[in-house]
C-alpha cells in the first residue's frame, strides 16, 4: 500500500501530534515500510483461521464485585499526575460548543 | 401530524449496570459520593495499570439479554474505542465492537392497544465516562471541571433496530425496556441520575420509498417524555426542510429542554474515526453452558409470568393486572400490601381485589397529583394492607376508610392507630343503630311521608341523616336494613 503525506497528516491529527515538513517526509517512508511489512504478512492464507484477539491462551480473567476504596494518599497522587486541579475536580479544557 | 412521510426511529440506550464496583477496578459505583473520591490508578488511566473484568457485570448483561430473547455469544471480546475527550482519562473507552455479549433480541411494545415487536440489534458491555461540569450556577466557566467517579462504571448499551415509526412508539419502547430491566434487577434505571440514558437516530422518507432518509442523532434527552418531545420536534424540522426543497444533513443534535428545540452540535473532535481494536489488556471471555444455565435458572420473574400469576392465582382482572405489572416497583408494592391484608382477611380472593382497588384508584391518583412515584409513596404497602383488614373485618366503613387514607397519606400513620385516636370504629351494635334510626325517622316527617307514599328512593335521605348523626360511623348495611324494617312496621 502506497502511503502519502496526506495519510501522515491524518494520523497525526488523530493522535494530536504536530510535525515539521521534514519529519513528515521521514514518517511517510518509515510508516510506509511498516505497512509494506504488513502487506507481506497478508500474503499468508488465513481463510481457515479464526481472528486472534489476544496473544495468550487464558480466558475469563475476572474478579468478584467487592469494593476496595483508594486511600487518600493514592487519590492525592492521582491529582498530582494531572496538569491542573480545582478543588475536588480535575480542571480541563472546554471542548464542546453549541450552535448559537 | 403528517401523512406524506414515514418516520424511522432507532434508539440506543445506555443503562448503568447495578454492580457495587466499577467494571474494571474495585472502586465503588456509588452515585452520591463526593467528587473524585471513587477513583484509582486503573479508572483514571495511569500508565502500566491492568483492568480486571467484574464478573457480576457479565452476569447481569447476560441476564438482561436472556430476558430480551437475545442470542448469547459465549465468546466475547473487548475493544478500545479511541477518542480524545476530557471525560475519558485514558483517551480510549473500553467497549465491545465485534462479538458483543448479546445479539438479535426483541421486545414487545403496546401503542393504542396494538402490540408490536421491536428488534434488539445488540447489547454490549462498556465503561461509562466521567462527568464534566461546564458552569457553576448561572456562571459559564471558560474551562471544565472533571469528576471521574463515574468513569469506569459498567454500562450496557442496548441498540434497537430502526423499527419504530413514531415518537409514541419510541416512548413505549423505552417504557417497556426500562420496566423489563427493572424486573431482572440489572439496573436501577434512574433517569435523573443518568442510569438510563437514550440517544435517538431519526430520519423521514416518503411513504413507499425503500431507502432510509439521512438521519440525525439526538442527544441530551433526560426523560422519556423528553425523548418523545425531541423526536416530535425533529420530525417537524426534517419535514419542513424536505418540503422547502432542502436536504437533511447527517449530524448530531442536542435537545434543549427549555427552548424545546434540537440544536446542531459542533465538536472540535470532528474526526469520528474510532480505530477500534481488541484490547490487549483484557483476555477473551468464554462463557460455558453452566454459567448461562445458572443465570437462566435464577432469572427473576418477568412481567408476562407475573401477569399470568396475578390473573390465574389471584383472580385479578386483566385491566387491573396490566396497570400493576407495568412498573415492577408497583407490582412489588401491591404484593407486599396483599401479603399483609391476607394475614387478616377472611377471604384472600376478596382481599386481592380490594387491595388492587385501593392502590389503583386511590393511591395512584393521589401520587399522581403530588407528582410522586410509587417508590416515594408516603403510605407503606403494609399500612394499605392493614386498612383493607379494618374494612374487611367491618371495623370501619368504606367511607371512613377514605378519611383515614387521607390521614395516612400525610404521614404514613398506622390506620389502626388513627381509628383508635379518632374514635372511628364503626357502630355495628344493633340497639345503638335502631336508636339513631328512630331519631332520624322522628326528625324527618316529610321524607318518611314521601317514602310511605311510594317514593322508595327517599330512604337514601334518611340513611344520609343517620350517617350524619353518627359522624359516618354507623354500619351502612345495617342502617339500610334497620330503616327499612322500622318504616315498614
Amino acid at each position: 500500500m502506497e502511503l502519502t503525506k496526506k495519510d501522515v497528516d491524518y494520523v497525526a491529527s488523530l493522535a494530536r501530534l504536530e510535525f515539521e515538513e521534514k519529519e513528515k517526509e521521514n514518517l511517510v517512508k518509515q510508516l510506509g515500510s511498516i505497512l509494506g511489512y504488513i502487506d507481506k504478512i497478508k500474503e499468508v492464507d488465513t481463510s481457515t483461521i479464526a481472528p486472534t484477539s489476544h496473544g495468550g491462551t487464558s480466558e475469563n480473567v475476572w474478579r468478584e464485585d467487592v469494593v476496595v476504596k483508594s486511600s487518600q494518599e493514592t487519590i492525592d497522587a492521582l491529582f498530582k499526575n494531572a496538569p491542573e486541579q480545582d478543588g475536588d475536580f480535575f480542571k480541563v479544557k472546554k471542548v464542546m460548543e453549541l450552535e448559537d | 401530524m403528517n401523512n406524506k412521510y414515514e418516520v424511522i426511529i432507532g434508539l440506543e440506550v445506555h443503562s448503568q449496570i447495578k454492580t457495587k464496583t466499577k467494571i474494571f477496578c474495585n472502586c465503588s459505583t456509588d452515585f452520591h459520593s463526593q467528587p473524585n473520591t471513587n477513583i484509582c490508578p486503573v479508572c483514571t488511566g495511569q500508565p502500566g495499570v491492568l483492568p480486571v473484568l467484574n464478573k457480576h457485570a457479565v452476569e447481569l448483561i447476560v441476564r438482561t439479554g436472556l430476558a430480551l430473547d437475545c442470542t448469547i455469544n459465549k465468546k466475547s471480546v473487548f475493544a478500545r474505542k479511541q477518542y480524545f475527550y476530557p471525560d475519558l482519562p485514558k483517551n480510549y473507552q473500553i467497549s465491545q465492537y465485534e462479538l458483543p455479549f448479546c445479539e438479535h433480541g426483541k421486545i414487545n411494545i403496546t401503542v393504542d392497544g396494538k402490540t408490536k415487536s421491536i428488534g434488539i440489534t445488540r447489547i454490549h458491555l462498556e465503561e461509562d465516562a466521567g462527568k464534566l461540569i461546564h458552569d457553576i450556577g448561572s456562571r459559564q466557566l471558560d474551562y471544565s471541571l472533571a469528576d471521574y467517579n463515574r468513569t469506569g462504571v459498567p454500562l450496557m448499551e442496548i441498540v434497537s433496530e430502526p423499527d419504530m415509526r413514531s415518537p409514541q412508539e419510541a416512548a413505549a419502547y423505552l417504557e417497556s425496556l426500562k420496566n423489563l430491566i427493572e424486573y431482572v434487577e440489572a439496573s436501577d434505571c434512574n433517569m435523573e441520575e443518568g442510569k438510563f440514558r437514550c440517544d435517538a437516530n431519526i430520519s423521514i422518507r416518503p411513504f413507499g420509498q425503500k431507502e432510509f432518509g439521512t438521519k440525525a442523532e439526538l442527544k441530551n434527552m433526560n426523560s422519556i417524555s423528553g425523548v418523545q418531545e425531541a423526536l416530535s420536534y425533529e420530525v417537524e424540522r426534517q419535514i419542513e426542510i424536505v418540503e422547502s426543497g432542502g436536504r437533511v444533513i447527517q449530524e448530531t443534535r442536542t435537545w434543549d429542554p427549555n427552548e424545546k428545540v434540537t440544536k446542531s452540535m459542533r465538536s472540535k473532535e470532528n474526526a469520528h474515526d474510532y480505530r477500534y481494536f481488541p484490547d490487549p489488556d483484557l483476555v477473551p471471555v468464554n462463557l460455558d453452558d453452566e454459567f448461562i444455565d445458572n443465570i437462566k435458572k435464577n432469572i427473576p420473574e418477568l412481567p408476562e409470568a407475573r401477569k399470568a400469576r396475578l390473573i390465574n392465582d389471584l383472580g385479578l382482572s386483566e385491566y387491573d393486572t396490566n396497570i400493576i405489572i407495568s412498573d415492577k416497583a408497583l407490582a412489588d408494592y401491591y404484593e407486599t400490601a396483599l401479603n399483609t391484608a391476607n394475614k387478616g382477611a377472611k377471604e384472600p380472593a376478596a382481599a386481592a381485589k380490594t387491595v388492587a382497588n385501593w392502590i389503583i384508584t386511590e393511591l395512584l391518583g393521589k401520587l399522581n397529583n403530588s407528582k410522586l412515584t410509587i417508590k416515594e409513596s408516603p403510605i407503606s404497602p403494609e399500612n394499605i394492607g392493614k386498612l383493607v383488614i379494618l374494612i374487611s373485618k367491618g371495623t370501619i366503613s368504606g367511607k371512613i376508610a377514605k378519611t383515614i387514607f387521607e390521614d395516612m397519606f400525610k404521614d404514613n400513620k398506622d390506620p389502626e392507630v388513627i381509628v383508635k385516636e379518632k374514635g372511628l370504629v364503626q357502630i355495628s351494635d344493633a340497639g345503638e343503630i335502631v336508636k339513631v334510626c328512630q331519631e332520624a325517622i322522628d326528625e324527618n316527617a316529610k321524607i318518611v311521608a314521601d317514602y310511605k307514599s311510594g317514593k322508595k328512593s327517599a330512604i337514601g335521605a334518611l340513611v344520609g341523616a343517620v350517617m350524619k348523626k353518627s359522624k359516618g360511623k354507623a354500619n351502612p348495611q345495617m342502617v339500610n336494613k334497620t330503616l327499612t324494617e322500622l318504616l315498614n312496621k
